[in-house]
């Protein structure tokens, strides 16, 4: 079993009219993503290597029976692009888009939970979610995956592909990888994705992979110490960036001494976590934690 | 993107926040007609963007044309704690009855906008204990209402007389924050004069870089930074760079992965000279631009090129290096680390293309500790 994202999703593609979209919508096809419909509301009729495009998520949702969204636009358009989504009951919105302004993330998430609580945000600013053997949404390399037991969660996507890859070197696969992203007001947290592993009978253990900035994994180190049962292998970049500095994510920035990767790491061994040193141990510490 | 005081206050200004009147100077002589022009006394104020001016002797106070003239002459190109002042900001001198402190920023834990309202302000608010300062909140689907920002002013237990002025401005304060896209709008001091007028004595504004297409007035800020030049350059192609003050260049491909690489050269002992993300896309073009960068760093002695190729192919960065190499006339050596997505092919178009400045590394730690030891550090 995956989480969120199997074979019987239904993916609309929101921005599959553009280079991009279309790059990754085809590619996540390839993989056997069952992609069923674009939206454009200029290029409503026309048609995407075979995959129809609408006029809106509406339409998709009702004309195709789409009930998972891959929303790849430019960040003016995203936060807007996302809510449509979420008003057209899409349950899953998947918005991998970069540099959507802070205040208008602020206004997404808050609006999404006031008015639209059925529908999940992965995102913005992350790198999709792969159930791998089953689907892929988003910039998730696939050749580096492989069905097995292992949940991945990262902020970063660099670093979950890496996490993949050492994974499936040991011989050890993955369940599902889930791209939270690196803004400062990701729609899913790690603790919604640590419960869903948490319950995911599949699920035998638990990657996480955190960076500088915000307060989030010291959050799901709390949760991880009461709620959490399955062995998780964390990984924290950013140990030695300087204060006050973005590093690259939106969200990765050291402010007043808050969002250090050092608390962060003292949090998550404190709750029982193995907190890998770099990328290359990961794999070791998940071959450990699983008893291989 | 971190404003000036000067800027700050203009920014306000535009907000209805009430700030002094003056004007900016970069010469002893504009100093003096500025004074002249808003009257006496008037504060000459160096514009840095870091804190302790004051106590660097940055901040003066001058009572006539004669004062102005010293002040500004000692305060143009003083160095305050690596900032050089090429700037001043004049303004007209106000009597100060109280100070406070106000500002909005986003909590990220809770998602939603932080206000924070003290009546000890003047001085660095994370010395001011938490039970003196009032916090707010704000749903930004909802907004700061009046009889919010009253009950959070009540909270903070400001006297009676500076009760109008401060839910006047921190209801400006608000908008500013919002409309102007900041990730930060702070005033300390926020002062209460003594005809109990409230005001804004100083202004720290950062904006969100990923609104600036939907603020054209933002135009003339830029370049005016007080930033690294290699930072500027950085920008100027592209690409997500942060400068560092060791010897290791670093080149790595996303955000994540080029953390990771900082702190692993950290962790075998060594110094990065910068961190630097050339994203998804590396190809000969990107490659070149980041190398440029790099090579233009004095104190680089070794570059560290760290891939994992994931969508982007392995062979395509490889490319990419060996063009680069032949593009730009490197001074320190490479070492590369290729792992991921066509790794074996990337890995036999750098054997193919051998050279006594291209050092290859299988795997990320091991990379790390032959860059520091080339660098000479461990």
């Amino acid at each position: 079993m995956a989480i969120w994202l199997d074979k019987n999703s239904k993916v609309v593609v929101q921005g599959l009219t553009g280079s991009q979209g279309q790059f990754y919508g085809l590619r996540n096809r390839d993989y056997g993503t069952n992609v069923v419909a674009g939206v454009n509301p200029r290029k409503a009729g026309t048609d995407v290597d075979g995959i129809p495009v609408y006029a809106t998520v509406a339409d998709a949702v009702k004309e195709a029976g789409a009930n998972v969204s891959f929303v790849i636009v430019p960040a003016r358009f995203a936060a807007d692009a996302t809510l449509e989504a979420a008003a057209a009951g899409i349950p899953l919105v998947v918005t991998v888009t970069e540099h959507i302004p802070a205040q208008d993330q602020a206004r997404l998430y808050n609006k999404l939970k006031d008015e639209y609580p059925n529908t999940r945000l992965l995102g913005p600013n992350c790198a999709g979610i792969l159930s791998p053997g089953k689907a892929n949404i988003g910039f998730t390399p696939t050749e580096v995956a492989k069905e097995g037991p292992v949940g991945v969660v990262s902020r970063s996507g660099t670093l979950a592909y890496q996490a993949l890859y050492e994974l499936t070197a040991q011989g050890i696969g993955q369940t599902t990888c889930v791209g939270i992203g690196g803004d400062p007001v990701p729609g899913t947290s790690f603790i919604d994705v640590l419960a869903a592993f948490e319950s995911d009978p599949e699920t035998e253990a638990i990657v996480m992979i955190g960076e500088i900035g915000g307060t989030a994994e010291e959050e799901a180190a709390e949760y991880i110490k009461e709620h959490v049962t399955k062995p998780v292998v964390a990984y924290i970049a950013g140990v030695t960036a300087p204060p006050g500095k973005k590093m690259g994510h939106a969200g990765a920035i050291v402010m007043k001494g808050k969002g250090t990767a050092k608390a962060k790491m003292e949090a998550l061994t404190a709750a029982g976590a193995s907190v890998a040193q770099n990328p290359t141990e990961i794999g070791g510490l998940v071959a450990k934690a699983l008893g291989l | 993107m971190d404003l000036f005081e000067y800027q700050g206050k203009q920014y306000f200004a535009r907000y209805g926040i009430p700030v002094s009147p003056g004007d900016v100077a970069d010469t002893v002589d504009d100093a003096v007609a500025v004074a002249d022009r808003i009257g006496y006394p008037v504060v000459v104020k160096a514009q840095v963007q870091i804190g302790g001016r004051g106590k660097a002797g940055g901040i003066k106070l001058a009572n006539n044309t004669d004062e102005v003239r010293e002040h500004a002459g000692n305060i143009l190109g003083m160095d305050i704690k690596g900032h050089v002042v090429h700037r001043l900001w004049i303004e007209l001198a106000s009597d100060i009855k109280e100070e406070y402190y106000a500002s909005f920023t986003l909590d990220r834990s809770k998602k939603l906008h932080l206000g924070m309202l003290s009546a000890e302000g003047g001085v660095e608010i994370e010395s001011v204990p938490d039970d003196k300062i009032a916090q707010i909140r704000v749903d930004p689907t909802i907004g700061l209402t009046e009889e919010a920002t009253r009950e959070w002013v009540a909270a903070a237990n400001l006297p009676a007389e500076a009760v109008e002025g401060t839910v006047d401005i921190l209801q400006k304060l608000y908008t500013a924050y919002v409309e102007g896209d900041a990730s930060l709008v702070e005033i300390n001091p926020l002062i209460l004069r003594p005809d109990g007028s409230v005001h804004a004595l100083d202004a720290k504004v950062s904006l969100d870089a990923a609104a600036a297409f939907r603020h054209e007035e933002w135009n003339e800020f830029v370049g005016l930074e007080s930033r690294d030049e290699r930072e500027r350059e950085a920008e100027e192609k592209g690409l997500q760079y942060v400068g560092l003050d060791g010897s290791v260049g670093i080149i790595a491909n996303g955000a994540g992965l080029a953390m990771s690489t900082v702190d692993i050269v950290n962790q075998v002992g060594g110094a990065p000279a910068n961190f630097l993300d050339i994203g998804g896309g590396a190809n000969a073009d990107r490659m070149v631009d980041a190398l440029t960068v790099i090579n233009n760093d004095p104190n680089v002695k070794v570059i560290f090129i760290n891939i994992f190729g994931g969508i982007t192919r392995c062979d395509d960065v490889a490319n990419g290096i060996v063009q680069a190499m032949q593009r730009v006339d490197l001074k320190a050596p490479l070492v590369v680390r290729l792992d991921g997505t066509n790794a074996t092919e990337g890995h036999a178009i750098l054997d193919a293309n051998k050279s006594d400045k291209l050092i290859k590394q299988p795997d990320m730690l091991n990379a790390a500790k032959e860059a520091v030891s080339i660098a000479g550090g461990n």
